[in-house]
């Protein structure tokens, strides 16, 4: 068992890693016919040792280790700290059951609350980034080809100020101004759009604000890095050979930023899906967000094993769902990267 | 004369800058038109108020009788090629060819006999499945002419389109260029900076200076009976001398310049005390004779080009004078060092204000 007997191999682990990254940079393929130096003469060996113990670390421990381990505890019960590594600590499906079946060891029942709570925010996930696709576009295209370089520098910094305000707290502002005795709902009733206040906070209308808004950045941003390599002059050849606005867009603009498209796209979705922040302070009674439920499944529930199990399904579901969605619009992970 | 693209009183400000000032033309339809003049003589400006990226400050721009204030650059019967061509990378040729038409609304059908038509005129037919990167520098320019002429323009202009290819095809596409527009028989107004491009193509060729047109004319006006200094200077090599009109008779004027008296045509009726400069052509300069007018210096350089060679003399004062000699005289280059004398007649020599 990892548990045990992985403690030495975890401290043998590094070096095993950084033994194989050496001989990588040792026996570089090499283009045929072209004399190059080698890995550790082209960048000095201080710095190439540097490169290579670098890499491992934050290869290993920051990413392979702690999934490894998420994915391997989700795989064992939840027993008292005394039972651990114990006759009955042996690995098992019953986290993954308990998603589905809502108890460990009986099928009777489907555990609806989560696999719906688990749905929706896939859902309502891709919704936000759709929306969010909608509402930058304009912008970021304004910004990359039509506004002169003063004013897209102001744009940036009016767009990051935001976010310098912390997450929660950014929350909590959007929390204020949208409840029923908000900001929002006083203008609302005092220029008598309504009589009664909208329950902006009951009805998710204020999580997916806060969601769409959270990520709104990282957007604009992928937008607007793509659009900006568009050539101005391709734009106004098109208009110049008769067609209207809109034919421009989605003939010209969208098919060349396509791969922008789908970054801001995936970041969006990733990490609305995975947010926390905001599902927890601007969800109303009813909605049930599924990182709160993984949440409470490591720190209400105190039942590590069956939190990694949710993480790691959500996790899997997204990036499937994302692979899905790139191969759709025949995109490969390499070009979104760009 | 039927005018078909009529500039009228035409001045475009970019803040205070002042890009075209005061500018009035009249392009007949069917001709091969150039703008010739330096980089940031205002001549894309021009080129972008005709085609409709460009809003005038004042005056107007007509085509075929109508004004264009307010039509956008997609409503014009104008087609524009870009220095850079901007073809659609993500298009094939047949589609980058078939936009112009797409976007109309022409029936597959129709479009694809056009695009073939095209094709064929600007010697492409097999390279219709071709995505545009695959293509040589030529085809991306012949794809981008047959784009443009597939909207059927009544104005086809061109943004120094040459600027980017190699020597040789360069001066393969000047011909191409001109044997495309004899065959489709729209206007061309081309803009360069390469007098060579102007005059090898053109019909007629406004020079322009600082946003104002200096001259019009077909490319021998512009080259042998130049109308300013400027004309002079820009356009073809030349020497120049500067000073003082000191003796006006008949039709021919002296002129106090550094390097002595010289005579030359006055026909810009130029009076005694004016400051001008005059101008003599290299190729009309001889060497080592005796004539009405004579220079005398040191031979600097002689650089032979085979059917000519061009000789380098320094006078007292530090500066050039080049002649260019054809044929025999040239095989006799005076010694570099030794001194040299050059000649010139006064019917060859153009006295022009300053």
């Amino acid at each position: 068992m990892l548990s045990s007997a992985g403690h030495p191999f975890i401290f043998i682990l590094p070096f095993i890693a950084i033994v194989i990254f050496w001989v990588m940079a040792k026996f570089e393929p090499k283009p045929v016919g072209v004399t190059q130096k080698s890995f550790f003469e082209r960048n000095g060996v201080p710095v190439a040792i540097y490169l290579i113990v670098a890499v491992t670390f934050w290869s290993l421990f920051m990413i392979v280790l702690p999934q490894l381990f998420m994915v391997e505890m989700s795989f064992r019960p939840k027993l008292p700290q005394i039972e651990i590594g114990g006759p009955k600590d042996l690995y098992t499906f019953e986290n993954y059951h308990y998603f589905i079946y809502g108890s460990t060891t009986i099928s009777d029942a489907i555990n609806w609350v989560h696999i719906k709570a688990f749905f929706l925010t896939i859902f309502a996930s891709l919704l936000i980034a759709i929306f969010n696709l909608a509402l930058c576009y304009p912008l970021a295209f304004y910004m990359a080809q039509v506004a002169p370089a003063a004013r897209v520098r102001f744009f940036l910094l009016l767009l990051i100020a935001p976010y310098w305000v912390n997450e929660i707290l950014r929350a909590f502002a959007l929390r204020i101004m949208l409840s029923s005795n908000g900001l929002i709902n006083k203008i609302l009733i005092g220029s008598g759009v309504v009589d009664q206040p909208v329950d902006f906070i009951g009805n998710d209308i204020a999580l997916y604000a806060g969601l769409g808004y959270a990520y709104m950045l990282l957007m604009i941003f992928s937008l607007y890095n793509t659009i900006e390599t568009l050539d101005h002059a391709q734009i106004e050849a098109a208009r110049d050979l008769g067609a209207p606005w809109w034919h421009i867009h989605t003939f010209i603009v969208i098919p060349f930023i396509k791969p922008g498209v789908a970054s801001g796209c995936t970041l969006v979705f990733m990490l609305s899906a995975g947010s926390l922040a905001a599902p927890l302070v601007l969800s109303g009674p009813r909605s049930l967000w599924f990182t709160p439920i993984v949440y409470d499944r490591f720190n209400q529930a105190f039942n590590w094993p069956q939190g990694a199990a949710y993480a790691l399904i959500l996790l899997i579901a997204c990036v499937t769902f994302v692979l899905f969605v790139l191969r759709l619009g025949r995109l490969s992970l390499g070009e979104i990267a760009k | 004369m039927m005018a078909d693209v009529e500039i009228d009183c035409l001045t475009v400000q970019f803040g205070s800058f002042t890009a075209v000032k005061d500018v009035s033309l009249q392009i007949r339809q069917g001709e091969f038109f150039s703008f010739l003049g330096p980089s940031g003589c205002g001549k894309t400006t021009i080129l972008r108020t005709i085609s409709g990226f460009q809003d005038p400050t004042n005056g107007a721009v007509r085509i075929g009788g109508q004004d264009m204030s307010g039509i956008g650059p997609n409503q014009r019967p104008t087609a524009l090629i870009f220095q850079n061509l901007a073809l659609f990378p993500l298009m094939t040729v047949f589609e980058n060819i078939g936009y112009g038409l797409r976007v109309r609304g022409v029936p597959k059908a129709n479009r694809d006999r056009k695009v073939d038509e095209l094709l064929h005129l600007t010697a492409l037919s097999d390279q219709g499945h071709k995505k545009i990167e695959e293509l040589s520098g030529g085809q991306k320019q012949r794809v981008a002419i047959a784009r443009a002429l597939a909207v059927e323009p009544k104005v086809l202009l061109l943004d120094e389109p040459l600027s980017a290819l190699d020597l040789k095809l360069r001066q393969y596409m000047r011909n191409e260029l001109r044997a495309i527009q004899r065959r489709v028989g729209v206007t061309f107004i081309y803009i360069t900076h390469d007098q060579g491009e102007a005059l090898t193509m053109s019909d007629r060729i406004a020079v322009m200076n600082r946003g104002k047109i200096e001259q019009v004319g077909n490319g021998r006006d512009v080259y042998e009976y130049p109308q300013t200094s400027f004309v002079a200077s820009f356009v073809g090599e030349n020497n120049g001398f500067s000073g003082t009109i000191t003796k006006i008779s008949g039709d021919q004027a002296e002129i106090e310049t550094s390097v002595g008296r010289l005579v030359g045509l006055n026909k810009k009726s130029l009076v005694v005390g004016a400051k001008a400069i005059l101008f003599i052509r290299p190729e009309a300069m001889q060497c080592g004779a005796q004539g009405e007018n004579n220079l005398s210096g040191i031979a600097a350089d002689a650089a032979y080009e085979g059917m000519t060679t061009h000789l380098t003399m320094k006078v007292h004062d530090g500066s050039s004078i080049i002649a260019t000699l054809t044929g025999a005289p040239a095989l006799e280059f005076p010694p570099q060092g030794s001194s040299v004398s050059f000649a010139f007649a006064t019917r060859d020599a153009l006295i022009l204000p300053v």
